[in-house]
């Protein structure tokens, strides 16, 4: 068993013990069909991020896609409510356009969504699971936490017109200051509230460090509700040693109609980009007719093919040769005996080269002989 | 060395003056000095590796991480979007992006208007806020003579001292945006390595703002 399961890829070893993680925390598996109406995705299109669809023609005429996203058909088909709430996880393939890669691509994801009451355990439980999920894949990980409610209250504050407030929102992404600058200069904003907006968009480092600066930039209830959202949050992740690795970072910005509250990603050092991302989306859920809150995450595990591979040394470790004149119950018994020890063979009647091999035996008719080491 | 970081720099004139404020802050690397057509310099005691690339593919080796930091023109950033950070103004490298026609001569507003440029994209966002019907003629070099040879009515390109300009007898019509060098992070590579990226930051934007007052850079 152990030798089968180093033979499994990275992201193939990552699927099997998030699964584990999941279903520990009473989390049941959601297997979705292939695609969806297109209808659905285009009503939805700015949660997705993406642009591009991938369409097709039905039987019955009807518009069909492949699904770009697994959140949307979770939270349509959900039956969670704020009574009894519903723990999901999937692991499926979604078709999208990456930026740049000029084609379609399947995307691996495995997530998991939690559609119910959103209160301060279940916001816990997501984050640590988001944690433990990028620990199963390296332990050198790094949580990166946002607010949504605290950047649409500094927004509602700033005095800048929709237009304005959706440029200066980029910059944050950024963490462009200087852009933020030209905007305030150009709009005619105070220099106290461009402080607060640059400050923003500059801040980084561990939940620890970066909270108490947050404070000083609070400026309505709504942004004091985030922060002290956020101070509890850390408040527990501290009880259980959790909180090392947890980063407070703005510049993680999701579209306002679908995104509430807590919004996160994760990074793993040796891949380039956010591995993991979620949030809270009630607005979403709400969107679509539901009454209850909700968090969730994704991991997109394609990102993981170029980690931490090494280079296999040989391609099996015997090669068998064999001619016209070997008897073959013989040669099927002497692979037999190889792979009984443990070994791969490859067996075949001439070496082309193609192959790298650890040692290389010939079956004659009077047995079999090494021929090379 | 673990906190190594890697650098993409424009191959060019702006490339070089990057360097030179890498260097003055404690990042330099000499052996860039000797030139010859190497491309990737190392530097182990300053924990640095420079590598020139083509302008606009700086962006490109941020974003998928084989560069932790890189400069690059605002031009490349505003064309094409990159998940990447951009986390300083340089100041230098300055000139503006612009539409310029023939000398004298005003784009009637009847006809869909042609316009040659290497930015179809920024042409066209530029357009679009001005709800302009446009062509657009997507060229790779050599822009100024398409209106020359009245195969477009106007150019949108970057104009630096405007001579090129002159000399094929065109000039500037409207200015679509200021631009100049900025300094990007990848976003990983910024979580990871924030320490020694945010002290490089430090630096060299305490660097240009003393090069601003002094009126160098």
């Amino acid at each position: 068993m152990k030798q089968a399961e180093m033979l499994l890829k990275k992201e193939e070893q990552v699927i099997f013990s998030l699964r584990a993680i999941f279903e520990q925390f009473g989390y049941r598996k959601f297997k979705m069909s292939k695609f969806e109406e297109y209808d659905f995705y285009a009503e939805n299109r700015s949660f997705l991020n993406s642009e591009n669809i991938l369409t097709f023609t039905g039987l019955d005429g009807k518009l069909l896609a492949l699904k770009p996203d697994v959140t949307l058909s979770i939270v349509k088909n959900t039956r969670g409510s704020r009574e009894a709430a519903e723990r999901v996880y999937y692991n499926e393939n979604v078709y999208r356009a990456r930026r740049g890669a000029g084609e379609y691509r399947e995307i691996m994801q495995v997530g998991l969504e939690y559609i119910g009451e959103a209160d301060s355990y279940a916001t816990l439980e997501i984050l640590l699971l988001a944690q433990k999920s990028l620990k199963a894949i390296s332990g050198e990980y790094i949580l990166d936490l946002s607010h949504m409610g605290f950047l649409a209250g500094l927004m509602e504050q700033s005095g800048l017109g929709l237009a304005q407030q959706k440029s200066v929102l980029h910059c944050i992404s950024e963490k462009n200051a200087h852009g933020i600058r030209e905007i305030c200069r150009e709009c005619g904003i105070d220099n106290d509230m461009r402080g607060r907006l640059e400050t923003l968009a500059g801040l980084y480092g561990t939940l620890e460090d970066a909270l108490p600066q947050i404070q000083t930039l609070c400026c309505n209830e709504k942004m004091e509700r985030a922060a002290a959202e956020l101070e509890d949050i850390l408040r527990c992740l501290k009880t259980g040693g959790n909180e090392k690795r947890v980063h407070l970072d703005f510049s993680i910005v999701n579209d306002m109609d679908y995104y509430n509250g807590v919004i996160f990603q994760g990074f793993i050092d040796g891949v380039p980009s956010s591995i993991l991302s979620g949030g809270r989306y009630d607005k979403l859920v709400q969107k679509l007719g539901k009454d209850a809150d909700a968090i969730g995450f994704a991991l997109s595990l394609d990102l993981l093919e170029r980690f931490e591979t090494t280079e296999r040394e040989y391609d099996v470790d015997t090669l068998l040769l064999y001619d016209d004149g070997t008897d073959t119950a013989a040669l099927a018994q002497a692979a037999q005996m190889l792979t009984d020890n443990g070994q791969s063979v490859a067996v075949q009647k001439k070496n082309t080269g193609g192959l790298k091999y650890k040692q290389l035996l010939c079956m004659r008719e009077r047995g079999l002989e090494i021929v090379a080491e | 060395m673990r906190n190594k970081i890697n650098i993409a720099l424009p191959k060019g004139r702006l490339g070089e003056k990057a360097y030179d404020i890498f260097e003055k802050i404690g990042c330099g690397c000499p052996e860039i000095h000797e030139g010859g057509r190497k491309l990737v310099f190392e530097d182990e005691e300053n924990g640095v590796c420079y590598f020139w690339v083509k302008p606009s593919d700086v962006a490109v080796y941020v974003e998928r991480g084989a560069a932790d930091i890189g400069v690059v023109g605002k031009d490349i950033l505003l064309e094409q979007p990159y998940d990447v950070f951009e986390l300083l103004d340089l100041g230098m490298g300055k000139c503006r992006m612009a539409v310029a026609g023939v000398k004298g001569e005003r784009p009637d507003s009847e006809h869909t208007l042609r316009v040659a440029t290497k930015f179809p994209n920024i042409a066209r966002e530029y357009y679009r806020g001005k709800s302009r019907e446009i062509d657009i003629i997507e060229l790779h070099g050599s822009i100024e003579i398409a209106p020359v040879l009245k195969m477009s009515d106007v150019i949108v390109d970057i104009v630096e001292t405007g001579v090129t300009l002159r000399e094929n007898n065109l000039e500037v019509l409207e200015e679509i945006v200021k631009i100049s060098a900025r300094l990007i992070a990848n976003k990983a590579s910024y979580k990871f390595k924030n320490e020694r990226i945010r002290e490089i930051c430090g630096r060299v934007a305490e660097l240009c703002e003393t090069g601003k007052q002094e009126g160098k850079l």
